[in-house]
């Protein structure tokens, strides 16, 4: 059987790795983008000088040739489903037996006027990192728009080789529709401590021309024009679909599956950012594009497209991203307000870098979710507490199991119970210090 | 595709900072030349505070004013980093330096029966200030040596200020170096007493069992036999219970003089170690080849100063100690182990000779509480563990399958959890699990119970 899997990053290559675990059969990649399979979510550290491109290639090159993975550097430009075949943009047809999409995203573009001149660019694709290292030869000023996470990773790229940068967000607040605003806040002063020229609720009106098709500044809502030669669009992704409305695949905005991957063709599948979930997972959303969402489709998809079924369930939400020099982590659920049934306590360290959010519910105490800042905690610990229902009390008795931070940290965990009985009156007390095997431990039992 | 940083990268401060220490260099090589000071205890002085308020200055260049965090901008396009001209330049320098201090110490200044010259000479006056005696090439050697683990450790804390894992390392290598290696070695020394590096023991310290150093130990009174009860001590006990409850980074990266230097002046060229299989393969032989050597000449060695016996088997242990002194003593652990910094990484000779951290690595792999933990399913695959990790070890092949890592080689510098952006990677210690170290996460893939078979 041939299994031919469009797109090579992580969900299409994490379904070829465990197909070949799993079976015999013949395996093509394809890719337009790049030969090898690289780690998007590293993009910018080639650009900072912290890896090359290789560094970022999880396997060596001799790895698909061991593990015959054959990989295609071709552009696909339509499906066949029928014919079961794919149109190379070079005139040659591959044929397939069963088809994985896992085609990602897209960067969002609102249709601003001059949006599509030169010097105007988001960050997604191996060829938008090539555009944005033209660009900064000689460049005097970026401006970023759109303030989430690829805006802020850009704005780190382009400070690392000191080039000013304006950032616009839409928000009150940084990213304030995900993080809740002591967070957002702690992110909008490191901004500004980077010498980030932060522009809070301000969005972009048009791009201008400079007369030869090239950028040279942006207008905003609030009647500036901020002269510069680089805007990064980085308002979020949309799948990247466009190209296969009307082939019979049904879309929705991205690529309908139920929960084996199973698209409405049979013998079609699709996993990663494309995929829109038909009926997620209670606390998911149909679409997740992030990494290690594609990474686990891919290991589902692998098991369907072998003919051994697998649901897949994602489990507990959760997430981590860095902010400059700030990492976040998120386990549950944490709304950005906190309505009226819920209850918070957040732990902000005296340097305004680390904090530590615990949402419960108050009917029953259950924890909800945990929101960290400059602090680590350890997934597996933060999902059995969810799994488990476990209380808030429960929780903060434990807390320490849950540290991630490395040794010699300074402890917090007494200040964040403090911090609980000054809201509700009760006292918890600790139950053990920071210890590994503790953790495995409360890991064991059953 | 070739990415490079149009950017100048060095400000006025650093420059200014850089001259100050080119100033402490040249005096050193006009003295090397020859040149009469007049007072040259004032300008060895001036040197070496010229060297390091060089270096600190720096450093202080570099991170003052700029948040706490990971600092490797650049460090792919900067040419003294990136195996460029100018870390060639540096490399081949450091390599004849050492070539010159092995064999031909007389070009620097060593002489027999007369006043020393040159670099020697003007370290004789540091030498005689601290133990009432001229030095020789290792004491030029171990001064400059301690400095650099000194000043550099300085730039190192000042880099990581945000980890406090990484500062209290770091203030130990520096205070084993300076006081265990450097210091109290010298001070016995000035008492006429026998010295010895306490905390450098065999098999890195491979001339520990020989006839001279035994003489030295056994035939010297209350002190020497104690030296003596505490190098077996190190080998037999110390070593042992501390690799269980820490892993081997207790020596590697806490204490020894090598790793010290490695982890600070050698810090700037930690990524430039190779990750491919092929070195990982090399890794093995040579190192394990080399703590097989060492035991060899170790054994044949005693044998000799038990039995008086110059040869066992047709082997001559006095050609084997000696094949071992230039080959590994010298050449590996010295031209190639520090010489090679800015081509091979920092942790060449750790990495591919130290029969100690051979020793230490087969424990910290069978019978230790270390590992390093990985995070879920948070991985992101980004590759900054790997690239960073000193010693080769392709961290994200553990961390992106949800397996911990347990590799012999590891040190424990804790870089790659530093570097990780995503929280995924910790140090720890646990007996709980000591036999599961290694087994690969379920969490992160589908479980067996989950899989039906279709049809």
């Amino acid at each position: 059987m041939h299994l031919v899997i469009l797109g090579n990053g992580i969900s299409g290559i994490t379904a070829a790795r465990h197909i070949r675990k799993l079976s015999d059969h013949q395996i093509t990649v394809i890719s337009s983008e790049s030969q090898y399979f690289f780690s998007r979510t590293a993009l910018m550290y080639i650009y900072m000088g912290h890896m090359r491109m290789e560094d970022t290639q999880p396997y060596a090159v001799d790895f698909w040739d061991k593990n015959r993975i054959n990989l295609v550097f071709d552009h696909v430009i339509s499906i066949d489903f029928l014919q079961k075949s794919l149109q190379f943009s070079s005139k040659s047809k591959i044929s397939y037996d069963k088809l994985l999409l896992a085609v990602g995203s897209a960067s969002n573009r609102f249709g601003w006027p001059g949006q599509e001149l030169k010097g105007v660019g988001g960050l997604y694709t191996l060829q938008d990192l090539e555009a944005m290292d033209d660009a900064s030869r000689d460049l005097k000023r970026a401006v970023i728009v759109g303030g989430g996470l690829i805006g802020i990773e850009m704005a780190e790229m382009f400070l690392s080789r000191h080039i000013p940068v304006t950032f616009l967000v839409r928000e009150k607040s940084f990213w304030d529709i995900v993080l809740p605003p002591e967070e957002s806040r702690m992110i909008n002063q490191h901004l500004i401590e980077h010498h980030i020229d932060l522009r809070l609720e301000t969005e972009l009106e048009s791009i201008e021309d400079d007369g030869q098709g090239r950028v040279a500044a942006v207008h905003t809502n609030r009647h500036e024009r901020i002269p510069c030669t680089f805007v990064g669009l980085t308002a979020g992704v949309h799948p990247n679909v466009r190209w296969l409305k009307d082939s019979g695949l049904e879309i929705n905005r991205g690529i309908l599956v139920d929960s084996f991957l199973r698209t409405n063709i049979p013998d079609v599948y699709a996993a990663g950012d494309c995929a829109e979930i038909r009926y997620p997972d209670e606390g998911r959303r149909p679409i997740e594009p992030v990494w290690y969402t594609g990474r686990i489709m891919g290991e589902v998809a692998a098991y369907n497209l072998c003919g051994l079924t697998v649901e897949y369930h994602p489990g507990h939400w959760f997430n981590s991203a860095k902010f400059l020099d700030i990492e976040y982590q998120v386990y549950g659920q944490v709304p950005p307000t906190i309505p009226p049934e819920q209850d918070s306590i957040c732990w902000i360290h005296a340097s305004g870098k680390k904090s530590i959010r615990l949402v419960w519910r108050k009917s029953d105490d259950v924890l909800l979710g945990i929101n960290l800042m400059g602090t680590r905690y350890r997934q597996e610990v933060c999902m059995r507490w969810l799994d488990e229902k476990a209380s808030i009390r429960k929780v903060l008795e434990e807390l320490e199991l849950a540290n991630f931070d490395p040794e010699l940290f300074t402890a917090n965990e007494d200040e964040i119970r403090a911090l609980y009985t000054a809201k509700t009156g009760v006292e918890i007390r600790r139950k053990s210090r920071r210890s590994a095997d503790r953790v495995w431990q409360f890991l064991r039992q059953s | 595709m070739s990415f490079s940083n149009p950017h100048p990268q060095l400000t006025w401060s650093q420059r200014l900072a850089s001259g100050i220490g080119a100033l402490g260099l040249l005096i050193l090589v006009v003295a090397w030349s020859g040149a009469d000071f007049g007072r040259p205890g004032l300008w060895l002085t001036a040197s070496l505070l010229l060297l390091s308020l060089g270096t600190v200055w720096f450093a202080y260049a570099t991170y003052r004013g700029h948040p706490e965090g990971i600092k490797n901008n650049g460090v792919w396009f900067n040419r003294l980093t990136n195996r460029g001209l100018w870390g060639w330049c540096i490399g081949i320098i450091i390599t004849g330096l050492y070539i010159l201090l092995y064999f031909y110490p007389g070009l620097l200044g060593l002489r027999q029966d007369e006043p020393n010259t040159g670099l020697i000479g003007f370290f004789d006056h540091l030498s005689y200030w601290l133990k009432g005696k001229p030095g020789g090439q290792w004491f030029v050697y171990g001064t400059l040596y301690t400095l650099a683990i000194l000043i550099f450790g300085i730039k190192f804390i000042w880099k990581y200020r945000h980890n406090r894992y990484q500062i209290v390392r770091t203030i130990s290598v520096m205070f084993f170096q300076l006081c265990f290696a450097f210091l109290l070695p010298e001070l016995m020394d000035r008492l006429n007493q026998p010295s010895m590096d306490l905390k450098n023991m065999w098999p890195l310290n491979y001339y520990f069992f020989f006839d001279w150093n035994l003489d030295k130990l056994l035939k010297d009174g209350h002190l020497g036999l104690f030296l003596f009860g505490w190098g077996l001590a190190m080998i037999l006990v110390v070593s042992p219970v501390l690799t269980y409850f820490f892993g081997k980074r207790w020596y590697c990266s806490w204490v020894c003089g090598c790793g010290g230097l490695a982890e600070t002046a050698g810090d700037p060229f930690r990524h430039l170690s190779s990750k491919s299989l092929k070195a990982w393969k090399i890794e093995r032989w040579l190192i394990y080849g080399v703590l097989v050597f060492a035991v060899i000449m170790t054994l044949l060695v005693i044998y000799t100063y038990l039995t008086g016996q110059g040869s066992l088997l047709f082997i001559n242990s006095y050609v084997i100690r000696e094949w071992y002194g230039f080959f590994i003593g010298a050449i590996f652990s010295g031209v190639i182990g520090v010489g090679f910094y800015p081509i091979l990484g920092s942790r060449v000779w750790c990495r591919f000779g130290c029969p100690m951290a051979a020793m230490l690595g087969l424990q910290q792999k069978f019978f230790s509480r270390f590992r390093i933990t990985t995070n879920g399913g948070q991985c992101i695959s980004c590759g900054n563990c790997s690239t960073y990790c000193e010693m080769g070890i392709d961290v994200r092949w553990y961390a992106q399958r949800g397996q911990n890592v347990v590799r012999a080689s590891c040190v424990g510098c804790g870089i790659c959890a530093a570097v990780c952006p995503r929280g995924v990677l910790r140090l720890e210690n646990g007996k709980v699990d000591i036999n599961q170290r290694t087994e690969e996460l379920r969490t992160i893939h589908v479980r067996r119970e989950d899989v039906n078979i279709h049809n």
